[in-house]
C-alpha cells in the first residue's frame, strides 16, 4: 500500500481514537447503570473488531487450505493475532462493567463462555504457529475455521439462553431508543475499525517481509 | 444406659435449639424489595469510575503497545532484508 494512504489511515485513526473519550463523556447518562455503562463505547467495538478479524482469519485460512496460496495463510495469521488482541480487551472490559452493573466480574452464562472459548481457540493457534513447527500452518488453518464457526454461535448465543448479559437488539435499535448515545457510539466502532485497518495492513507487511528474509536466507545459503 | 444416651440426646437438641434462637436473633431482616444503589450504605456502593478509568486505561495501553510492538517487529525484520538483500547481491556479483 503507499505509505502516505497508509499514514493517513493512522493518523485518523489515532485522531478519532484520542478524541472519543470526548464524545463519550458527553453522552448521555443510562438510566439504570449510570457512569458504568460508558465502558460499552469501547467494550462493544471492540467485540465487532475481535469478529471481523476472526472471520479475515477464518476466510483466508479457507483459502489457504483449498487453494494453497501463502498470501492467505500471511493474512489468516496476522488477522489472527489481531482478534486475540481485540478478544482480550472485550474480556478485561466486560467483567470491569458487570462487577459494577451485576455485582460479580464473572458468570459462566452461554456467550460469556463461548467467547471465552473462542479467545482460546484463536490463542491455541497463535501458539500452534509458534511452537508447532513444520506443518503447523494447515493445523492452525483448521483451527481458524473452527474459531469462525464459533462465531455465529456466540451471537446468538445471548438470545437463544437468556441470561444476565443484554441481547444482540441493543445496538440495531440504539439509533432509535438513545440517539445521543448512537452518535458517540458509531465514532468509536469507525476509529476501532481504522485502527484494525492500519494493524492489519502493518502486520501482514511483516509477514511478508517475514518471508522475504526465508527467501534471501536460502539465496544467500546456496551461494 | 438408655437413659444416659436419652439425656445425651436431650442436652444436644436443647443446645442445637438455643444456638438457633440466639443465632436466629442476630441475623438481618430478609430483603423483600429492590433498594437502589443510592440509598444503599456507603460500604456495600461501588464506586463505577475507578473501573470504567481502568477500563479505558487498559483500552488505550493495549492498542498504543501493540502498535510499538509491530512497528519494533517491523524494524527489526526490514533490517534483517536489506542486510541479507546486499549479502546475496555481493555473492552474485563476486560470482560473475
Amino acid at each position: 500500500m503507499n505509505q502516505r494512504i497508509f499514514a493517513g489511515f493512522l493518523i485518523v485513526g489515532v485522531v478519532m481514537f484520542a478524541i472519543a473519550p470526548v464524545y463519550i463523556a458527553r453522552a448521555p447518562y443510562e438510566s439504570t447503570m449510570g457512569l458504568i455503562q460508558k465502558i460499552f463505547y469501547f467494550h462493544v467495538p471492540a467485540w465487532f473488531v475481535m469478529f471481523s478479524a476472526v472471520f479475515i482469519s477464518g476466510i483466508f485460512s479457507a483459502v489457504y487450505l483449498f487453494k494453497q496460496k501463502p498470501v492467505a495463510d500471511r493474512i489468516a495469521f496476522a488477522a489472527a493475532e489481531i482478534a486475540v488482541l481485540f478478544g482480550v480487551i472485550g474480556l478485561i472490559t466486560g467483567p470491569l462493567w458487570a462487577r459494577k452493573s451485576w455485582g460479580v466480574w464473572w458468570q459462566w452464562d452461554a456467550r460469556l463462555t463461548m467467547a471465552l472459548i473462542l479467545e482460546m481457540i484463536f490463542c491455541a493457534y497463535l501458539l500452534l504457529r509458534r511452537y508447532g513447527g513444520p506443518g503447523s500452518d494447515k493445523l492452525a488453518a483448521g483451527l481458524a475455521l473452527f474459531g469462525l464457526a464459533n462465531v455465529p454461535f456466540v451471537y446468538i448465543s445471548v438470545n437463544v439462553w437468556r441470561t444476565i448479559h443484554p441481547a444482540t437488539s441493543v445496538v440495531p435499535q440504539l439509533a432509535a431508543s438513545a440517539p445521543g448515545m448512537f452518535g458517540p457510539f458509531v465514532w468509536c466502532t469507525i476509529s476501532f475499525f481504522v485502527l484494525f485497518f492500519v494493524m492489519l495492513m502493518t502486520r501482514i507487511r511483516l509477514e511478508e517481509q517475514r518471508a522475504e528474509v526465508e527467501r534471501l536466507h536460502l539465496i544467500v545459503e546456496k551461494g | 444406659m438408655t437413659q444416659r444416651l436419652a439425656l445425651v440426646v436431650m442436652v444436644g437438641l436443647l443446645v442445637n435449639t438455643a444456638a438457633i434462637l440466639v443465632l436466629g436473633s442476630e441475623q438481618p431482616p430478609a430483603q423483600e424489595e429492590f433498594i437502589p444503589i443510592d440509598q444503599l450504605p456507603p460500604e456495600d456502593q461501588l464506586p463505577a469510575a475507578p473501573l470504567l478509568i481502568t477500563a479505558y486505561a487498559i483500552v488505550w495501553i493495549v492498542v498504543f503497545v501493540y502498535l510499538w510492538s509491530i512497528w519494533r517487529r517491523l524494524l527489526v525484520v526490514e533490517r534483517e532484508v536489506s542486510e541479507l538483500s546486499r549479502r546475496a547481491d555481493g555473492d552474485e556479483e563476486s560470482r560473475s
